[in-house]
């Protein structure tokens, strides 16, 4: 049986492994047991600085940290990140300090809250600031192995994770296979590639069953790391497929899809389909329903699929 | 603390006067009301306080300044020349391509700048970070911060107010440029702010008010910073000082918040600087 977790579970677990390193702080805004830094605040307080419910200070706090030489971990919903967002543009990413801001419970899953807490954009505003690392994790395997590489990087990043359960993908990987930039192929088919992030990696393996019922052979990857893209990944996939497939709970203006597509535009056309959330806001539903009401789910990743291969020269 | 007679700082405050003003007339362009205000302060505070080192201005355990009014960017630069961060031919590059003086003071351009500014609101929390980590490292370094009066309007600023207090940072020493002008008017016209030392105690920080032009008023000032007895939490200074502060026709002026001098401006101004004979 697969087993389910949340990917903000594995941010917690690498922050707390990343312990070890006496440089590493923890930065909250009184959601740390949502984004589950908790478990670093209750084990290691002194290196952890509460900000209260001030997300512009967190961020800066973090900046004089970094650069004093530590390497400040700070987290919130990823919806109030985006109120910090000229604090990461001018204050971290424009000096290059490396912050590392978490935005958990992002996207549409997130579900009840109703659609303040579904940041469908913060992917498509932090992929704009130069210096900027941009993550969305799919499962709490990758989440925490990557957690603990932007440890090493010495440049600000962005990282996504989800409130709710998905199945786990990588629970038997070594470490070293799951790298910051290298988009990771779960499934092969010549037919089409669907390149997924998030939430919607687990419904792209989904789709991928089913089409191959109608006789329809995808490859799957997880696009953990939307900027900088893997190109060198898209290019073979051009190559092998002809035809591409985008699936993200998240925006299409900004996003992985517009990541894709800008990449492709410069480099070897292909006909693209980008699943994703069409200009709308979301509501108060159960994660299942809201990636069915937003037209996120398998199957609408299927069809887009079908629809793409129709698309093919 | 560096000694420094009264009259020797004063004339420091001088000679950096004229740098700023030659600055914005080169440029034709930058913010000579609120580098005017402020220089005094500063000029003080890095010749008697600031441990740092010119020639290793990344040294580790350097005292941090931070100009969170960034743009009041001409009164540092004019400091760090006379401190030997950068040399006075370097100011000739303020605002030009390619130059260590960018328009607003930035760490990845100038030796010496501990922050890159230019968005208002935003220094405070920086240097709460600075401090933060001085702590972690069992330093006793300090992180000073100069903020304006007009960016108390920022909403961030009170976060921050709120957080180091909270967090009892002995170690955060803020200067107010209380100057009064902002960019559009007088700060009474945009936005008032009623009692503002109340305010700051009411944050949970020590306030001291002084006259930021009066040099014995500065140092007395900047040794309430520093007294062990404040070093308990935050500390405060509210200088009250005048925009455009030395050259007549800038003083109290909001013409001058952003605004060169013009050819006969100038000339006036390095008369009343004493910098050339009427």
């Amino acid at each position: 049986m697969t087993r389910m977790a949340a990917t903000r579970d594995g941010y917690g677990q690498a922050l707390l492994e990343l312990a070890d390193n006496a440089k590493v702080v923890v930065l909250e805004a009184d959601l740390g047991k949502s984004t589950k830094s908790l478990h670093f605040r209750k084990a290691h307080p002194e290196r952890t600085v509460s900000c209260g419910i001030g997300e512009q200070n967190m961020l800066l706090v973090g900046a004089g940290l970094a650069a004093s030489g530590y390497i400040p971990f700070a987290s919130t919903f990823a919806i109030f990140t985006e109120r910090a967002f000229e604090q990461m543009r001018n204050g971290v990413a424009r000096p290059n300090l490396a912050v590392h801001l978490c935005g958990s419970h992002g996207g549409t899953h997130t579900g009840t809250d109703g659609s303040s807490a579904q940041s469908i954009e913060d992917l498509a505003v932090f992929r704009t600031l130069p210096n900027v690392t941009v993550l969305h994790p799919c499962d709490d395997v990758s989440t925490r192995i990557l957690t603990k590489q932007l440890a090493e990087t010495g440049s600000p990043s962005y990282m996504r994770t989800a409130r709710n359960k998905t199945p786990v993908l990588y629970d038997d990987v070594k470490e070293g296979t799951i790298q910051i930039g290298k988009g990771i192929e779960l499934q092969t088919g010549s037919d089409v590639a669907i390149i997924a992030c998030g939430v919607l990696v687990s419904e792209a393996l989904k789709a991928a069953d089913s089409l191959r019922n109608d006789g329809i052979e995808a490859t799957v990857i997880d696009m953990h790391t939307i900027k900088p893209l893997d190109g060198k990944l898209i290019d073979r996939l051009v190559e092998r497929c002809g035809a591409l497939v985008t699936a993200e709970d998240h925006s299409v203006i900004g996003g992985l899809g517009s990541a894709v597509a800008e990449y492709l535009v410069e480099n070897s056309l292909a006909p693209l389909e980008m699943v994703g959330v069409r200009d709308r806001f979301g509501e108060s539903g159960q994660a299942d329903e809201m990636l069915e009401i937003m037209n996120l789910s398998a199957p609408y990743i299927a069809k887009a699929a079908k629809k793409v291969c129709s698309r093919k020269e | 603390m560096l000694s420094k007679s009264i009259t020797e700082l004063e004339e420091i405050a001088r000679k950096c006067r004229i740098e700023i003003v030659k600055m914005v007339y080169r440029a034709q362009a930058g913010h000579p009301g609120g580098s005017l205000s402020e220089i005094d302060l500063i000029a003080a505070l890095y010749a008697t306080r600031m441990r740092v080192r010119p020639s290793e201005p990344q040294w580790d355990d350097r005292d941090r300044f931070i100009l969170s009014k960034g743009h009041a960017s001409p009164g540092m630069y004019a400091v760090l020349a006379e401190m030997g961060f950068i040399s006075h031919e370097d100011l000739k590059s303020y605002r030009v391509l390619g130059g260590v003086c960018q328009g607003h003071v930035d760490m990845k351009w100038c030796p010496g700048v501990d922050f890159s500014a230019g968005s208002l609101g935003m220094g405070l929390s920086f240097g709460m970070g600075c401090a933060v980590a001085a702590r972690l490292d069992g330093s006793d370094r300090r992180a000073f911060v100069m903020i304006g009066d007009g960016e108390m309007q920022e909403g961030s600023v009170w976060e921050a107010a709120m957080a180091a207090a909270h967090h009892e940072l002995g170690n955060l020493k803020v200067i107010l440029d209380r100057n009064r002008i902002q960019n559009d008017d007088f700060c009474e016209e945009q936005m008032r702010m009623f009692d503002i030392p109340s305010k700051w105690r009411a944050f949970g920080w020590n306030v001291k008010e002084i006259d930021g032009h009066n040099m014995q008023e500065v140092m007395d000032g900047l040794d309430f910073l520093e007294a062990p007895e404040n070093c308990n939490g935050p500390s405060i200074l509210i200088a009250h000082t005048i925009k455009g502060g030395g050259i007549s026709y800038m003083e109290n002026n909001p013409a001058f918040h952003g605004a060169a001098p013009n050819d006969e401006q100038f000339k006036q101004a390095m008369i009343e600087l004493g910098e050339v004979e009427a």
